[in-house]
């Protein structure tokens, strides 16, 4: 079994210094040995579990599938009846939950992210009457008659919203765990500039231009942060939304079709 | 090529738009439980009382886990584990776990957990830490002697202060028990990591654990190493019999997974007067914990950088009452390269010569460090190029010399380093005869777009559209990958994804090369191809045969192949690296002390790109952490408490969309047959690599003012 195992090692390729630095780096040394004795044994059985992960994951057990919150007596108990995403709802929530927290643990609407829960970061951004409210920093007993839209509400069925849409279009995420809420900071964005309403940096005070400059959708994005920093795919998505401005690649070959040639020449 | 080099949107995009996709804690489970960590507020001494009683009594309070009652494992070498000991090793170190019904329970409950300690007095003032020196390699040529006689010196310090990963995802797990079966949903980079060390702390085998991570809400190396609270949530979930939920807060996530360690570097340069470099000192600190030791390799690319033919690199390490650091996005390369990068443009300024023309006045043709040739390096073709699209030609040399109105406007360059490496990995492929398609590989994707490129070549090794392929990762149930990390993973588990497609087209002729009348009868492996769903002969390609029907030919219901890629041998003759230029323009306000990168241009040779959309989207990910680094990020400690001070996304500032403008890319593709099959070299952390330092030679060239201490605040504009 040794000998098997220096066999294997020998014809990893590895050099001296890539092994030690895959080592350092975690992703590899001790543990490498112990993969090759595994590789061939794993199974396939859970190809079907995957990609979106609609699929969901149940404990076994005989205690029903609601959280205990659902069956439990309250200490301060709170019933709260409200629209989320058009559909009338109405839970029995302890008083310190938070909107966030019904979203996510009550409704199941885990799409609103908790990113900081002190309102830092804007991934928990939802749309609240018409306007972005942080749904970390609102509790759920305040959103009694609400009409609340999370990132789950803004598709018609499989049309996604023209927000939705132009994140996958111009790659506006990576991660993806921000986007949510910058999704929906995006969309309510829209209709603060329909209102008129000011930022920071908005120039005039009188008549303001319909449209908002890229500073102005900018500095009206920057209460959702974005760790991947896609930041500038995030504001040519919101312009073609808001002005059908489309925007250009900001990537380039310099040598393009140099390997496609080269390939195509050898396989061909 | 049909798939890769083109763009293609992300295959879980829409997944991620719309809200679907599943991340650590959000899995729906049977009657979840809630855990809520407890952490000690002193950072060293011995925990003398701790009373749950009142915490107990709370409606919905479970389980309360202390060092008292909680499962006790076998230690692995020294690395943290909670509630083991009335040990006291940092502040902010769990200390109970607090398991509830709700949520809002466990929190309030943690609250009412009291705790006596006895305490000690801290260590975590840097400038007053001993430092040790650890081993490195040997010093080239004679450094010492050569910087002494040199007719040009440059000496400088330079520091960077702790910063934290803070991806956008906090930390945390989802677990349960069925029997003696465990699931354990985390936020991982590397499920198989998670997987041996669960399997280690309950002695139970591999085969029991089920460890996944279908999405992972940025990392950048937080989730490298097993974080403690897997194990927490585990241990929870089997003392409550419940499925168990826990996430660390925003504020816990500052101790609860390692950090970028504070760094201090002093750079010696010596040249002759026409910028030949002759001696390159380089030495650097950086700080660890009172447990564990942790090295980073600060000085480790900057040996490769520049044909200097003497060279010494000592690195210290210097221990303090913190928790241990660990790996961040382009760790220890991106440190250095602010140090050396940052002298190199003190030299060019000290020699009056551009600087690039100095990089190129020093360019290594080969790896100066061990005399091998590069694979490939495009570095002169990516400061062509950059410079280019950059206007680098209009830059006038002295500083304060350009403007915008009242702003100073600094133009600054850099090169970014690193390794192009590849670790073996094992992809698994299953055609069915329905024409449906699996690919899977046990690594992960925390944002750089796995999903997509694994995809990608996977329908260009099979002639199968993308949309018609699902590619898998992220459990421990799929063929082991190596964690996403280092930037090897499309090298990695692109090269096996390739591979077992090959074995896939091998299986499928197969099927059908020994029937008589066969359209491929008698064909040789090596003349065959997979293009639009057909496997046909490359040199007559009217002898074709649909997949499918190669399956139904061979009566099989699917073919599933396994292969696991390796680097090649060959590889060992080379020393295999992606490099780039960057180049950065920023705008100074002097009257305020603020600055503004205005313009990025990264020029990037990393071998082939698969998807320039996701690509792109890596480097400008780079940038804003470059812009991160050099003008807002730092951890501040108070030294009297041995505490971490600005532990949260209000006081530890991170780049906002009003900080960041525009990001270009150019990408010099270099054919290298060397570094893998498909000659891809990783990008993630190469993007980042320069830009801290491209930012502080483009703040000294707007104002004429070093900043060599990061980050470059308006204070010290001032």
């Amino acid at each position: 079994m040794t000998d098997h195992f220096e066999d294997l090692h020998d014809a990893e390729g590895l050099t001296a210094d890539e092994e030690k630095l895959l080592d350092e780096l975690g992703l590899e040394g001790e543990s490498r040995r112990r993969f090759l004795g595994q590789v061939g044994a794993a199974g396939f059985s859970v190809f079907a579990l995957q990609l979106i992960a609609e699929r969901e994951a149940h404990a076994a057990g005989e205690v029903p599938l609601e959280p205990a919150a659902e069956r439990l007596p309250l200490e301060n108990a709170v019933k709260v009846a409200f629209k989320v995403n058009g559909e009338q709802r109405s839970v029995t929530v302890d008083s310190r939950t938070t909107l966030l927290d019904t979203l996510r643990e009550r409704l199941d609407l885990t799409g609103s992210k908790k990113g900081c829960d002190h309102g830092q970061c804007g991934a928990c951004t939802v749309i609240a009457d018409g306007r972005r409210v942080l749904s970390c920093l609102t509790l759920a007993a305040a959103c009694e008659g609400k009409d609340v839209t999370t990132i789950e509400g803004l598709a018609k069925g499989e049309t996604l919203h023209p927000m939705q849409d132009a994140f996958v279009k111009y790659d506006a995420f990576q991660c993806g765990y921000c986007t949510p809420g910058q999704i929906c900071s995006a969309v309510a964005l829209l209709d603060e500039a329909k209102r008129g309403e000011a930022s920071y940096v908005t120039e005039t005070t009188g008549n303001r231009p319909a449209k908002l400059s890229d500073d102005d959708i900018r500095e009206r994005m920057s209460g959702n942060i974005c760790r991947c920093g896609a930041y500038p795919n995030i504001l040519k998505a919101i312009k073609e939304v808001h002005k059908g401005e489309e925007t250009a690649a900001t990537w380039n070959f310099a040598k393009p079709g140099l390997l496609d040639k080269e390939v195509d020449d050898e396989t061909v | 090529m049909r798939y890769i080099g083109k763009e293609m949107s992300r295959v879980d995009g829409v997944a991620k738009v719309t809200g679907r996709a599943k991340y650590a804690v959000e899995y729906k489970v049977n009657n979840p439980a809630y855990g809520y960590i407890v952490q000690s507020t002193v950072a060293k001494g011995r925990i003398s009382k701790i009373d749950t009683s009142k915490a107990e009594k709370l409606p919905g309070v479970l389980k309360i886990l202390t060092h008292q009652n909680a499962l006790k494992v076998e230690e692995e070498g020294r690395q943290f584990r909670a509630l083991q000991s009335d040990n006291v090793l940092f502040c902010g170190q769990p200390v109970a776990l607090v398991v509830a019904d709700t949520f809002e329970q466990a929190r309030y409950a943690a609250n009412l957990v009291e705790i006596e300690y006895a305490k000690e007095e801290p260590s975590t003032d840097f400038s007053a830490t001993p430092r040790v020196q650890t081993r490195g390699p040997a010093p080239r040529g004679k450094p010492a002697e050569e910087f002494a006689n040199s007719p040009v010196k440059i000496e400088a310090e330079y520091s960077i202060p702790i910063e934290h990963h803070n991806p956008m995802e906090p930390h945390g797990a989802t677990a349960f028990w069925e029997g003696e079966k465990l699931t354990v949903f985390d936020k991982s980079q590397g499920v198989y990591g998670v997987r041996g060390h669960l399997a280690r702390s309950f002695n139970i085998p591999e085969g029991n654990i089920n460890v996944r991570s279908l999405f992972v809400g940025g990392a950048f190396g937080s989730s490298l190493n097993v974080n403690y609270y897997p194990f927490l949530a585990a241990l929870a979930a089997r003392e409550v019999k419940r499925p168990v939920k826990l996430s660390l807060t925003r504020r816990q996530m500052f101790t609860g997974h390692g950090y970028r360690p504070y760094t201090a570097q002093k750079v010696s340069i010596g040249a002759d007067e026409s910028g030949k470099l002759r001696s390159i000192i380089h030495e650097a600190s950086t700080n660890t914990s009172s447990y564990e030791e942790f090295a980073e390799g600060t000085t480790r690319f900057g040996r490769t950088l520049y044909e200097c033919p003497n060279y010494d690199s000592p690195y210290y390490l210097l221990k303090t009452d913190l928790p241990t650091p660990t790996w961040m996005r382009a760790p220890g390369a991106v440190s250095g390269a602010f140090a050396i990068e940052s002298a190199i443009d003190e030299l060019a300024y000290e020699l009056k010569i551009d600087p690039v023309e100095l990089r190129l006045i020093n360019y290594a043709e080969k790896d100066p460090e061990t005399g091998k040739p590069f694979s490939s390096k495009a570095l002169r073709e990516c400061f062509t190029a950059g410079a280019k699209k950059f206007g680098w030609e209009k830059r006038k040399f002295a500083p304060r010399s350009m403007r915008d109105g009242d702003l100073f406007v600094g133009w600054g360059t850099a090169v970014g380093t690193w390794g192009a490496f590849q670790a073996p990995a094992t992809a698994k492929i299953r055609v069915r005869n329905d024409g449906s398609l699996l690919v899977g590989s046990g690594t992960t994707d925390i944002g750089p777009g796995t999903y997509t490129v694994c995809t990608i070549i996977a329908a260009e090794a099979l002639g199968i559209e993308p949309k018609k392929i699902e590619f898998v990762l992220g459990d421990t149930e799929l063929p082991k990958a190596p964690s996403q990390g280092g930037s090897i993973t499309t090298a990695s588990v692109g090269s096996a994804v390739y591979g077992a497609a090959g074995e896939v087209r091998r299986k499928l002729l197969g099927l059908v090369d020994k029937k008589e009348g066969s359209p491929l009868f008698g064909a040789a492996f090596e003349d065959t191809e997979l293009v639009d769903g057909m496997l046909r002969l490359k040199s007559d390609t009217s002898k074709s045969m649909r997949i499918v029907d190669a399956l139904k030919e061979g009566g099989v219901e699917y073919v599933e192949v396994e292969y696991q890629s390796r680097p090649s041998a060959e590889r060992q003759n080379y020393t295999t690296m992606a490099h780039g230029a960057q180049f950065v323009e920023v705008k100074v306000d002097e009257s305020l002390g603020i600055i503004k990168a205005t313009r990025v241009v990264e020029a990037t040779a990393c071998g082939r790109i698969i998807n320039p959309l996701t690509s792109h989207s890596q480097e400008m990910g780079g940038v804003v952490w470059g812009i991160g680094m050099a003008l807002h990020e730092a951890t501040e400690i108070d030294h009297r408490y041995g505490k971490m001070m600005t532990t949260n996304l209000a006081d530890y500032h991170v780049p906002v969309s009003a900080d960041v403008f525009s990001v270009e890319t150019d990408f010099v593709e270099e054919k290298d047959e060397i570094v893998n099959e498909l000659g891809i070299k990783g990008m993630g952390e190469l993007c980042l690599v320069g830009i801290p330092a491209a930012i502080a030679n483009a703040v000294y060239h707007a104002t004429g003012k070093r900043v060599r201490d990061l980050p470059i605040t308006p204070d010290k504009l001032l």
